[in-house]
Protein backbone atom coordinates (compact mmCIF):
# COMPACT_ATOMS: atom_id res chain seq x y z
CA UNK A 1 0.00 0.00 0.00
CA UNK A 2 0.96 3.59 -0.97
CA UNK A 3 2.10 5.43 2.59
CA UNK A 4 1.28 8.62 2.84
CA UNK A 5 0.01 9.28 6.28
CA UNK A 6 1.72 12.63 7.15
CA UNK A 7 3.42 12.98 3.74
CA UNK A 8 2.68 16.50 2.33
CA UNK A 9 2.14 16.03 -1.19
CA UNK A 10 2.68 19.37 -2.70
CA UNK A 11 5.82 19.76 -0.55
CA UNK A 12 7.32 16.61 -1.77
CA UNK A 13 5.68 15.39 -5.20
CA UNK A 14 5.74 18.33 -8.13
CA UNK A 15 3.06 17.25 -10.51
CA UNK A 16 2.59 20.00 -13.53
CA UNK A 17 1.78 19.58 -17.59
CA UNK A 18 4.11 21.20 -19.91
CA UNK A 19 4.67 20.60 -24.02
CA UNK A 20 1.93 18.09 -23.52
CA UNK A 21 3.53 16.11 -20.61
CA UNK A 22 2.20 15.23 -17.35
CA UNK A 23 5.65 15.19 -15.63
CA UNK A 24 6.62 14.12 -11.84
CA UNK A 25 9.57 15.34 -10.06
CA UNK A 26 10.21 13.64 -6.86
CA UNK A 27 12.07 16.11 -4.34
CA UNK A 28 14.03 13.99 -1.77
CA UNK A 29 15.36 11.68 -4.62
CA UNK A 30 15.92 13.66 -7.39
CA UNK A 31 13.67 11.24 -9.99
CA UNK A 32 11.44 12.32 -13.14
CA UNK A 33 8.54 10.35 -14.43
CA UNK A 34 6.12 10.92 -16.74
CA UNK A 35 2.37 9.68 -15.93
CA UNK A 36 -0.14 8.91 -17.82
CA UNK A 37 -3.77 11.16 -18.10
CA UNK A 38 -5.36 8.82 -15.12
CA UNK A 39 -2.30 9.21 -12.75
CA UNK A 40 -2.00 12.86 -12.84
CA UNK A 41 -5.48 13.51 -12.12
CA UNK A 42 -5.10 10.85 -9.40
CA UNK A 43 -2.19 12.51 -7.68
CA UNK A 44 -3.80 15.73 -8.50
CA UNK A 45 -6.54 14.65 -6.25
CA UNK A 46 -4.84 13.49 -3.60
CA UNK A 47 -2.57 16.62 -3.24
CA UNK A 48 -6.43 18.54 -3.46
CA UNK A 49 -7.69 16.50 -1.04
CA UNK A 50 -4.59 17.01 1.40
CA UNK A 51 -4.85 21.11 1.01
CA UNK A 52 -8.64 21.02 1.48
CA UNK A 53 -8.73 18.83 4.90
CA UNK A 54 -5.78 18.91 7.30
CA UNK A 55 -6.94 15.84 8.80
CA UNK A 56 -6.58 13.96 5.29
CA UNK A 57 -2.78 14.29 5.75
CA UNK A 58 -3.35 11.80 8.92
CA UNK A 59 -5.72 9.79 6.89
CA UNK A 60 -3.46 7.81 4.80
CA UNK A 61 -5.59 4.66 3.73
CA UNK A 62 -8.72 6.73 3.71
CA UNK A 63 -7.40 8.93 1.35
CA UNK A 64 -6.50 6.91 -1.04
CA UNK A 65 -10.11 5.32 -0.89
CA UNK A 66 -11.62 8.44 -1.39
CA UNK A 67 -9.72 9.31 -4.14
CA UNK A 68 -10.08 8.00 -8.30
CA UNK A 69 -13.89 7.31 -7.88
CA UNK A 70 -13.92 7.99 -11.84
CA UNK A 71 -11.77 5.43 -12.76
CA UNK A 72 -12.26 1.62 -12.87
CA UNK A 73 -11.31 -0.16 -9.68
CA UNK A 74 -8.96 -2.50 -12.20
CA UNK A 75 -6.53 1.32 -13.09
CA UNK A 76 -7.20 2.57 -9.58
CA UNK A 77 -5.52 -0.62 -8.70
CA UNK A 78 -2.91 -0.60 -11.13
CA UNK A 79 -1.63 3.03 -10.79
CA UNK A 80 -1.50 2.80 -6.73
CA UNK A 81 0.69 -0.26 -7.19
CA UNK A 82 2.92 1.23 -9.43
CA UNK A 83 3.16 4.15 -7.23
CA UNK A 84 3.74 1.99 -4.45
CA UNK A 85 6.60 0.44 -6.36
CA UNK A 86 8.21 3.49 -7.07
CA UNK A 87 8.11 4.51 -3.57
CA UNK A 88 9.75 1.44 -2.22
CA UNK A 89 12.44 2.27 -4.75
CA UNK A 90 12.44 5.38 -3.10
CA UNK A 91 11.78 7.14 -6.59
CA UNK A 92 8.43 8.17 -6.17
CA UNK A 93 6.28 9.43 -3.10
CA UNK A 94 10.23 8.73 -1.38
CA UNK A 95 10.32 9.70 2.07
CA UNK A 96 11.50 13.34 3.04
CA UNK A 97 14.90 14.01 3.49
CA UNK A 98 15.89 14.24 6.98
CA UNK A 99 16.06 18.14 7.98
CA UNK A 100 19.87 17.94 9.30
CA UNK A 101 21.55 21.49 9.80
CA UNK A 102 24.09 21.66 7.08
CA UNK A 103 27.78 19.98 8.57
CA UNK A 104 30.25 23.39 8.38
CA UNK A 105 33.98 22.73 9.26
CA UNK A 106 35.42 25.36 12.45
CA UNK A 107 36.84 27.59 11.95
CA UNK A 108 35.52 28.25 8.39
CA UNK A 109 37.12 27.17 5.41
CA UNK A 110 37.21 29.43 2.60
CA UNK A 111 37.53 28.23 -0.77
CA UNK A 112 36.91 30.88 -3.70
CA UNK A 113 37.24 34.62 -3.58
CA UNK A 114 35.61 37.12 -6.17
CA UNK A 115 38.95 39.63 -6.30
CA UNK A 116 37.41 43.34 -7.16
CA UNK A 117 40.64 44.32 -9.11
CA UNK A 118 39.16 47.35 -10.75
CA UNK A 119 36.60 49.47 -9.29
CA UNK A 120 36.06 51.37 -12.33
CA UNK A 121 34.38 50.80 -15.47
CA UNK A 122 34.43 51.46 -19.09
CA UNK A 123 30.34 51.25 -19.61
CA UNK A 124 28.22 52.82 -17.91
CA UNK A 125 25.31 50.21 -17.70
CA UNK A 126 21.54 51.14 -16.47
CA UNK A 127 20.84 48.16 -14.33
CA UNK A 128 24.77 48.10 -12.51
CA UNK A 129 24.23 46.56 -9.03
CA UNK A 130 27.77 48.33 -9.09
CA UNK A 131 27.01 51.51 -9.04
CA UNK A 132 28.73 51.57 -12.79
CA UNK A 133 31.94 50.16 -11.27
CA UNK A 134 32.62 51.69 -8.35
CA UNK A 135 30.44 50.44 -5.95
CA UNK A 136 29.27 53.97 -4.57
CA UNK A 137 32.91 54.30 -3.31
CA UNK A 138 35.68 56.13 -5.15
CA UNK A 139 37.26 54.60 -8.57
CA UNK A 140 39.81 52.77 -7.89
CA UNK A 141 42.60 49.97 -8.79
CA UNK A 142 43.57 47.28 -6.81
CA UNK A 143 47.11 46.71 -6.17
CA UNK A 144 49.02 44.12 -6.91
CA UNK A 145 50.70 43.96 -2.65
CA UNK A 146 46.79 43.86 -2.00
CA UNK A 147 45.75 41.38 -4.81
CA UNK A 148 48.46 39.13 -3.27
CA UNK A 149 47.43 39.31 0.23
CA UNK A 150 44.02 38.27 -1.09
CA UNK A 151 45.55 35.22 -2.62
CA UNK A 152 47.31 34.60 0.40
CA UNK A 153 44.09 35.06 2.63
CA UNK A 154 42.31 32.20 0.65
CA UNK A 155 45.10 29.40 0.37
CA UNK A 156 45.48 30.13 4.47
CA UNK A 157 41.98 30.05 4.92
CA UNK A 158 41.40 27.25 2.47
CA UNK A 159 42.40 24.36 4.73
CA UNK A 160 42.36 20.85 3.40
CA UNK A 161 40.71 21.95 -0.22
CA UNK A 162 42.90 21.20 -2.77
CA UNK A 163 41.23 22.99 -5.34
CA UNK A 164 40.53 27.20 -4.66
CA UNK A 165 38.89 29.43 -6.83
CA UNK A 166 39.55 33.07 -7.70
CA UNK A 167 37.69 35.35 -9.67
CA UNK A 168 38.81 38.40 -11.33
CA UNK A 169 35.53 40.73 -10.89
CA UNK A 170 35.06 44.91 -11.21
CA UNK A 171 33.87 46.75 -12.40
CA UNK A 172 35.99 45.85 -15.32
CA UNK A 173 38.95 43.62 -14.24
CA UNK A 174 40.52 43.96 -17.86
CA UNK A 175 41.67 47.61 -16.57
CA UNK A 176 43.87 46.61 -14.67
CA UNK A 177 45.37 43.79 -16.74
CA UNK A 178 48.85 44.15 -15.32
CA UNK A 179 47.93 43.64 -11.85
CA UNK A 180 45.76 40.27 -13.08
CA UNK A 181 48.84 38.61 -14.99
CA UNK A 182 50.95 39.60 -11.70
CA UNK A 183 48.45 37.72 -9.58
CA UNK A 184 47.90 34.57 -12.08
CA UNK A 185 52.06 34.29 -12.03
CA UNK A 186 51.76 34.46 -8.38
CA UNK A 187 48.85 32.44 -7.67
CA UNK A 188 50.23 29.35 -9.30
CA UNK A 189 53.43 29.56 -7.68
CA UNK A 190 52.58 29.98 -4.14
CA UNK A 191 49.81 27.45 -4.47
CA UNK A 192 51.81 24.63 -5.90
CA UNK A 193 53.97 25.76 -2.88
CA UNK A 194 50.95 24.74 -0.81
CA UNK A 195 50.36 21.52 -2.76
CA UNK A 196 46.90 23.06 -3.84
CA UNK A 197 45.27 24.50 -7.32
CA UNK A 198 43.79 28.23 -7.83
CA UNK A 199 41.09 27.95 -10.40
CA UNK A 200 40.78 31.21 -12.29
CA UNK A 201 37.73 32.85 -13.80
CA UNK A 202 37.55 36.37 -14.91
CA UNK A 203 34.38 38.07 -15.66
CA UNK A 204 34.52 41.01 -18.24
CA UNK A 205 32.68 43.30 -20.50
CA UNK A 206 34.94 42.24 -23.51
CA UNK A 207 35.26 45.99 -24.43
CA UNK A 208 39.35 45.47 -24.07
CA UNK A 209 39.43 41.81 -25.00
CA UNK A 210 41.31 42.16 -28.05
CA UNK A 211 43.53 39.11 -29.25
CA UNK A 212 46.69 39.62 -27.08
CA UNK A 213 44.34 39.23 -23.84
CA UNK A 214 42.09 36.41 -25.24
CA UNK A 215 44.98 34.83 -26.27
CA UNK A 216 46.50 34.69 -22.66
CA UNK A 217 43.71 34.13 -21.04
CA UNK A 218 43.52 31.14 -23.25
CA UNK A 219 47.15 29.61 -22.58
CA UNK A 220 47.05 30.36 -18.90
CA UNK A 221 43.76 28.36 -19.17
CA UNK A 222 41.10 30.99 -17.30
CA UNK A 223 37.56 30.51 -17.79
CA UNK A 224 35.99 33.69 -18.94
CA UNK A 225 32.40 35.18 -18.16
CA UNK A 226 31.69 37.73 -21.10
CA UNK A 227 28.88 40.20 -20.94
CA UNK A 228 26.20 41.04 -23.69
CA UNK A 229 22.49 41.32 -23.13
CA UNK A 230 21.53 40.12 -26.88
CA UNK A 231 20.28 42.02 -29.84
CA UNK A 232 21.85 44.80 -30.31
CA UNK A 233 19.12 47.62 -29.88
CA UNK A 234 18.66 45.80 -26.52
CA UNK A 235 22.32 45.67 -25.39
CA UNK A 236 22.99 49.30 -26.40
CA UNK A 237 20.04 50.09 -24.34
CA UNK A 238 21.35 48.83 -20.97
CA UNK A 239 25.39 48.78 -21.20
CA UNK A 240 26.33 52.12 -23.27
CA UNK A 241 29.84 54.05 -23.30
CA UNK A 242 30.01 56.62 -20.51
CA UNK A 243 29.33 58.98 -23.71
CA UNK A 244 25.55 57.15 -24.66
CA UNK A 245 27.29 55.16 -27.60
CA UNK A 246 26.13 51.22 -27.16
CA UNK A 247 28.76 48.64 -27.00
CA UNK A 248 27.25 46.13 -28.93
CA UNK A 249 29.41 46.52 -31.94
CA UNK A 250 32.59 46.81 -30.08
CA UNK A 251 32.38 44.11 -28.17
CA UNK A 252 30.95 41.14 -30.45
CA UNK A 253 33.58 40.70 -32.58
CA UNK A 254 36.12 40.46 -29.44
CA UNK A 255 33.39 37.82 -27.49
CA UNK A 256 32.87 35.44 -30.93
CA UNK A 257 37.09 35.66 -31.16
CA UNK A 258 36.99 34.56 -27.88
CA UNK A 259 34.50 31.30 -27.83
CA UNK A 260 36.31 30.35 -30.78
CA UNK A 261 39.28 29.59 -28.73
CA UNK A 262 37.03 27.02 -26.57
CA UNK A 263 34.79 25.08 -28.68
CA UNK A 264 34.79 22.60 -26.40
CA UNK A 265 33.55 24.56 -23.12
CA UNK A 266 31.41 22.26 -20.94
CA UNK A 267 27.67 23.33 -20.63
CA UNK A 268 27.65 23.04 -16.86
CA UNK A 269 30.99 25.46 -16.82
CA UNK A 270 33.43 22.96 -15.58
CA UNK A 271 37.22 22.79 -16.20
CA UNK A 272 38.76 25.69 -18.69
CA UNK A 273 35.36 27.33 -20.24
CA UNK A 274 33.46 30.54 -21.33
CA UNK A 275 29.66 31.26 -20.41
CA UNK A 276 28.33 34.31 -21.91
CA UNK A 277 26.24 35.97 -20.31
CA UNK A 278 23.13 38.96 -20.68
CA UNK A 279 20.99 40.31 -17.83
CA UNK A 280 17.33 41.12 -18.92
CA UNK A 281 14.85 43.71 -17.96
CA UNK A 282 11.09 45.05 -18.40
CA UNK A 283 12.71 45.94 -21.61
CA UNK A 284 12.95 42.69 -22.76
CA UNK A 285 10.73 39.85 -21.25
CA UNK A 286 10.66 38.57 -24.81
CA UNK A 287 14.44 37.84 -24.26
CA UNK A 288 14.41 34.41 -25.34
CA UNK A 289 14.90 36.46 -28.81
CA UNK A 290 18.30 37.58 -27.32
CA UNK A 291 19.59 34.28 -26.49
CA UNK A 292 18.27 33.20 -30.13
CA UNK A 293 20.39 36.20 -31.22
CA UNK A 294 23.77 34.92 -29.02
CA UNK A 295 23.08 31.05 -30.76
CA UNK A 296 22.58 32.12 -34.21
CA UNK A 297 26.24 34.48 -34.18
CA UNK A 298 27.07 31.03 -32.76
CA UNK A 299 27.29 31.44 -28.95
CA UNK A 300 27.26 27.70 -27.74
CA UNK A 301 26.86 28.56 -23.87
CA UNK A 302 24.70 31.48 -22.89
CA UNK A 303 23.24 32.57 -19.51
CA UNK A 304 20.52 35.17 -19.16
CA UNK A 305 19.35 36.40 -15.98
CA UNK A 306 16.81 38.58 -14.75
CA UNK A 307 17.55 41.99 -13.52
CA UNK A 308 17.97 42.73 -9.62
CA UNK A 309 16.41 46.12 -9.43
CA UNK A 310 14.52 48.19 -6.92
CA UNK A 311 10.88 48.64 -7.89
CA UNK A 312 11.18 52.39 -8.53
CA UNK A 313 13.27 52.00 -11.46
CA UNK A 314 11.57 51.75 -15.00
CA UNK A 315 13.15 48.67 -15.97
CA UNK A 316 12.81 47.00 -13.01
CA UNK A 317 10.01 44.01 -13.23
CA UNK A 318 6.19 44.38 -12.04
CA UNK A 319 3.99 42.33 -11.64
CA UNK A 320 2.03 42.35 -14.95
CA UNK A 321 5.62 41.15 -16.49
CA UNK A 322 5.73 37.75 -14.48
CA UNK A 323 3.46 36.06 -17.07
CA UNK A 324 5.66 37.39 -20.14
CA UNK A 325 8.61 36.43 -18.53
CA UNK A 326 7.02 33.01 -18.30
CA UNK A 327 6.12 32.53 -21.67
CA UNK A 328 9.82 33.19 -22.55
CA UNK A 329 10.97 30.45 -21.14
CA UNK A 330 8.49 28.47 -22.30
CA UNK A 331 9.13 29.48 -25.82
CA UNK A 332 13.08 28.99 -24.94
CA UNK A 333 12.93 25.83 -24.03
CA UNK A 334 10.80 24.66 -27.52
CA UNK A 335 13.31 26.68 -29.36
CA UNK A 336 16.42 24.91 -27.51
CA UNK A 337 15.23 21.45 -29.05
CA UNK A 338 14.82 22.46 -32.40
CA UNK A 339 18.15 24.09 -33.02
CA UNK A 340 19.44 20.83 -31.15
CA UNK A 341 17.12 18.91 -33.93
CA UNK A 342 19.01 20.98 -36.77
CA UNK A 343 22.46 20.78 -35.51
CA UNK A 344 22.85 24.18 -33.94
CA UNK A 345 23.02 23.01 -30.27
CA UNK A 346 23.46 25.49 -27.41
CA UNK A 347 22.87 25.71 -23.69
CA UNK A 348 21.26 27.95 -21.33
CA UNK A 349 22.71 27.50 -18.41
CA UNK A 350 19.64 27.76 -16.09
CA UNK A 351 18.24 25.13 -17.73
CA UNK A 352 20.81 22.36 -16.46
CA UNK A 353 19.29 20.07 -14.42
CA UNK A 354 22.37 17.71 -13.30
CA UNK A 355 19.42 15.63 -11.36
CA UNK A 356 21.32 12.23 -10.96
CA UNK A 357 24.92 13.73 -11.86
CA UNK A 358 24.04 17.09 -9.44
CA UNK A 359 25.30 18.40 -6.94
CA UNK A 360 24.59 16.26 -3.95
CA UNK A 361 21.86 17.41 -1.21
CA UNK A 362 25.46 19.05 1.75
CA UNK A 363 26.21 21.53 -1.02
CA UNK A 364 22.42 22.32 -2.40
CA UNK A 365 21.70 22.65 1.46
CA UNK A 366 24.70 24.93 1.56
CA UNK A 367 23.79 26.81 -1.20
CA UNK A 368 26.38 29.10 -2.72
CA UNK A 369 28.42 29.74 0.54
CA UNK A 370 28.85 33.56 0.53
CA UNK A 371 29.82 34.69 3.93
CA UNK A 372 31.70 31.40 5.17
CA UNK A 373 33.14 29.89 1.81
CA UNK A 374 33.00 32.44 -0.90
CA UNK A 375 34.03 35.94 -0.40
CA UNK A 376 34.46 38.94 -2.30
CA UNK A 377 37.76 41.20 -1.48
CA UNK A 378 37.56 45.10 -2.46
CA UNK A 379 40.40 46.89 -4.07
CA UNK A 380 41.23 48.63 -0.63
CA UNK A 381 41.50 44.78 0.80
CA UNK A 382 38.28 44.60 2.43
CA UNK A 383 36.35 41.67 2.61
CA UNK A 384 32.63 40.99 2.27
CA UNK A 385 30.48 38.17 2.18
CA UNK A 386 30.31 38.10 -1.88
CA UNK A 387 30.59 41.01 -5.17
CA UNK A 388 27.01 41.40 -4.05
CA UNK A 389 27.60 42.86 -0.90
CA UNK A 390 30.48 45.31 -1.15
CA UNK A 391 30.73 48.45 0.11
CA UNK A 392 27.99 47.92 2.52
CA UNK A 393 29.40 48.63 5.56
CA UNK A 394 27.13 46.14 7.92
CA UNK A 395 28.24 43.53 5.64
CA UNK A 396 31.81 43.87 6.18
CA UNK A 397 33.55 40.53 7.64
CA UNK A 398 37.24 42.22 7.92
CA UNK A 399 40.79 42.80 5.58
CA UNK A 400 43.25 41.22 4.28
CA UNK A 401 45.60 44.09 6.25
CA UNK A 402 44.98 42.53 9.74
CA UNK A 403 45.46 38.98 11.21
CA UNK A 404 41.72 39.31 13.15
CA UNK A 405 39.75 36.77 12.48
CA UNK A 406 36.72 37.65 9.78
CA UNK A 407 33.45 38.45 12.07
CA UNK A 408 31.89 35.03 13.27
CA UNK A 409 28.74 36.33 14.05
CA UNK A 410 27.81 37.17 10.95
CA UNK A 411 29.99 34.12 8.71
CA UNK A 412 27.43 32.60 11.55
CA UNK A 413 24.41 34.57 10.02
CA UNK A 414 25.06 33.31 6.34
CA UNK A 415 25.84 29.67 7.44
CA UNK A 416 22.52 29.47 9.01
CA UNK A 417 20.26 31.27 5.73
CA UNK A 418 19.50 27.76 4.66
CA UNK A 419 16.20 26.27 3.46
CA UNK A 420 15.53 24.89 6.74
CA UNK A 421 15.66 28.02 8.05
CA UNK A 422 13.55 29.65 5.62
CA UNK A 423 9.88 29.80 6.30
CA UNK A 424 8.84 29.53 2.61
CA UNK A 425 11.53 27.32 1.93
CA UNK A 426 10.62 24.36 4.05
CA UNK A 427 7.59 23.44 2.23
CA UNK A 428 8.74 24.11 -1.37
CA UNK A 429 8.91 21.21 -3.88
CA UNK A 430 12.35 23.85 -5.65
CA UNK A 431 13.98 24.09 -2.03
CA UNK A 432 17.00 21.85 -3.01
CA UNK A 433 17.42 23.26 -6.30
CA UNK A 434 17.69 26.19 -5.59
CA UNK A 435 18.83 26.55 -2.19
CA UNK A 436 16.62 29.40 -0.83
CA UNK A 437 17.84 31.92 -3.30
CA UNK A 438 20.55 34.76 -3.86
CA UNK A 439 20.94 36.21 -0.12
CA UNK A 440 21.62 39.39 -1.86
CA UNK A 441 18.51 39.47 -3.86
CA UNK A 442 16.67 37.90 -0.58
CA UNK A 443 18.07 40.73 1.91
CA UNK A 444 17.43 43.80 -0.90
CA UNK A 445 13.80 43.04 -0.98
CA UNK A 446 13.06 41.62 2.54
CA UNK A 447 15.85 43.16 4.63
CA UNK A 448 16.78 39.87 5.76
CA UNK A 449 19.09 36.86 4.92
CA UNK A 450 15.90 34.00 5.96
CA UNK A 451 13.03 36.07 3.97
CA UNK A 452 12.84 35.29 0.11
CA UNK A 453 12.51 37.39 -2.65
CA UNK A 454 9.36 35.82 -4.14
CA UNK A 455 9.47 36.86 -7.79
CA UNK A 456 13.10 35.62 -8.02
CA UNK A 457 11.01 32.02 -6.69
CA UNK A 458 8.61 32.26 -9.19
CA UNK A 459 10.76 32.86 -12.36
CA UNK A 460 13.08 29.54 -10.30
CA UNK A 461 10.34 27.62 -10.53
CA UNK A 462 9.71 28.40 -13.99
CA UNK A 463 12.73 27.69 -15.18
CA UNK A 464 13.20 24.31 -12.97
CA UNK A 465 9.71 23.03 -14.73
CA UNK A 466 11.37 24.17 -18.31
CA UNK A 467 15.04 21.95 -17.12
CA UNK A 468 13.20 19.11 -16.23
CA UNK A 469 10.92 19.30 -19.34
CA UNK A 470 14.26 19.44 -21.22
CA UNK A 471 15.85 16.36 -19.54
CA UNK A 472 12.54 14.33 -20.96
CA UNK A 473 12.94 15.33 -23.85
CA UNK A 474 16.60 14.55 -24.41
CA UNK A 475 15.86 11.15 -22.68
CA UNK A 476 13.09 10.44 -25.24
CA UNK A 477 15.14 11.55 -27.99
CA UNK A 478 17.59 9.19 -27.27
CA UNK A 479 15.19 6.33 -27.07
CA UNK A 480 14.44 6.99 -30.74
CA UNK A 481 17.98 6.68 -32.02
CA UNK B 1 5.62 -3.66 -16.27
CA UNK B 2 4.23 0.11 -16.01
CA UNK B 3 1.86 1.23 -17.90
CA UNK B 4 0.74 4.35 -16.11
CA UNK B 5 4.28 5.33 -15.43
CA UNK B 6 7.36 5.94 -17.13
CA UNK B 7 10.63 6.62 -14.83
CA UNK B 8 12.87 9.24 -17.15
CA UNK B 9 15.92 9.83 -14.14
CA UNK B 10 16.07 7.69 -11.38
CA UNK B 11 18.02 10.22 -8.71
CA UNK B 12 19.33 8.95 -4.92
CA UNK B 13 19.60 12.87 -3.63
CA UNK B 14 18.05 12.00 -0.10
CA UNK B 15 21.39 9.24 0.31
CA UNK B 16 23.95 11.76 -0.76
CA UNK B 17 23.08 13.42 2.63
CA UNK B 18 25.85 10.61 4.35
CA UNK B 19 28.24 10.42 1.31
CA UNK B 20 27.97 14.10 0.13
CA UNK B 21 29.95 17.36 1.09
CA UNK B 22 33.32 17.04 -0.46
CA UNK B 23 33.37 20.58 -0.90
CA UNK B 24 35.59 20.40 -4.39
CA UNK B 25 33.03 21.42 -6.84
CA UNK B 26 32.92 24.92 -8.44
CA UNK B 27 31.22 27.57 -6.04
CA UNK B 28 28.00 28.56 -8.24
CA UNK B 29 28.52 31.99 -7.78
CA UNK B 30 32.03 31.50 -9.99
CA UNK B 31 30.73 29.32 -12.81
CA UNK B 32 28.06 31.60 -15.19
CA UNK B 33 25.74 33.76 -13.05
CA UNK B 34 26.21 37.07 -10.53
CA UNK B 35 22.97 37.31 -9.94
CA UNK B 36 21.15 34.17 -8.46
CA UNK B 37 21.48 30.97 -6.83
CA UNK B 38 22.53 28.60 -9.60
CA UNK B 39 23.57 25.27 -7.47
CA UNK B 40 20.77 22.91 -8.72
CA UNK B 41 22.30 24.19 -12.11
CA UNK B 42 25.63 22.53 -11.59
CA UNK B 43 26.90 18.70 -11.73
CA UNK B 44 28.91 16.86 -9.12
CA UNK B 45 32.73 16.95 -10.15
CA UNK B 46 33.82 14.10 -7.74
Amino acid sequence: MLKIKDYIIKKNVHIYRHGGLNIAYDVNSGSLHVLDDHTYALIEEMKDLQDQDPNMLLAGEKLLAKVGKNLSATVKKEILSELEELQNQSLLFSQEAEETEPCYPDPPLIKAICLHVAHDCNLRCLYCFAGTGSFKGQRELMTSETGKRALDFLLKHSGNRRQCEVDFFGGEPLLNMSVIKELITYGKTVAQQAGKKIKFTLTTNAVLLDKTIADYLEKEGVSVVLSLDGRKEVNDRMRPFPNGKGSYDNIVPQILYFTKLRPGSSPYAVGQYYYVRGTYTRYNTDFYKDVLHMADLGIKRISVEPVIASPNHDYAFREEDIDKIKESYDILGEKLLEYRQKGQEFSFFHFNAGLDEGPCLPKRLSGCGAGHEYVAISPDGSIYPCHQFVGQEEYKLGTVYQDNPLKRELMQKFRGAHVYNKKDCRICWARFSCSGGCHAANAAFSGELTKVYSLGCELQKKRLEVAYYLKIKEAQQIETI
Amino acid sequence: MSTHIKTIVKGNLASTLKNGGCGQCQTSCQSACKTSCTVGNQVCEK
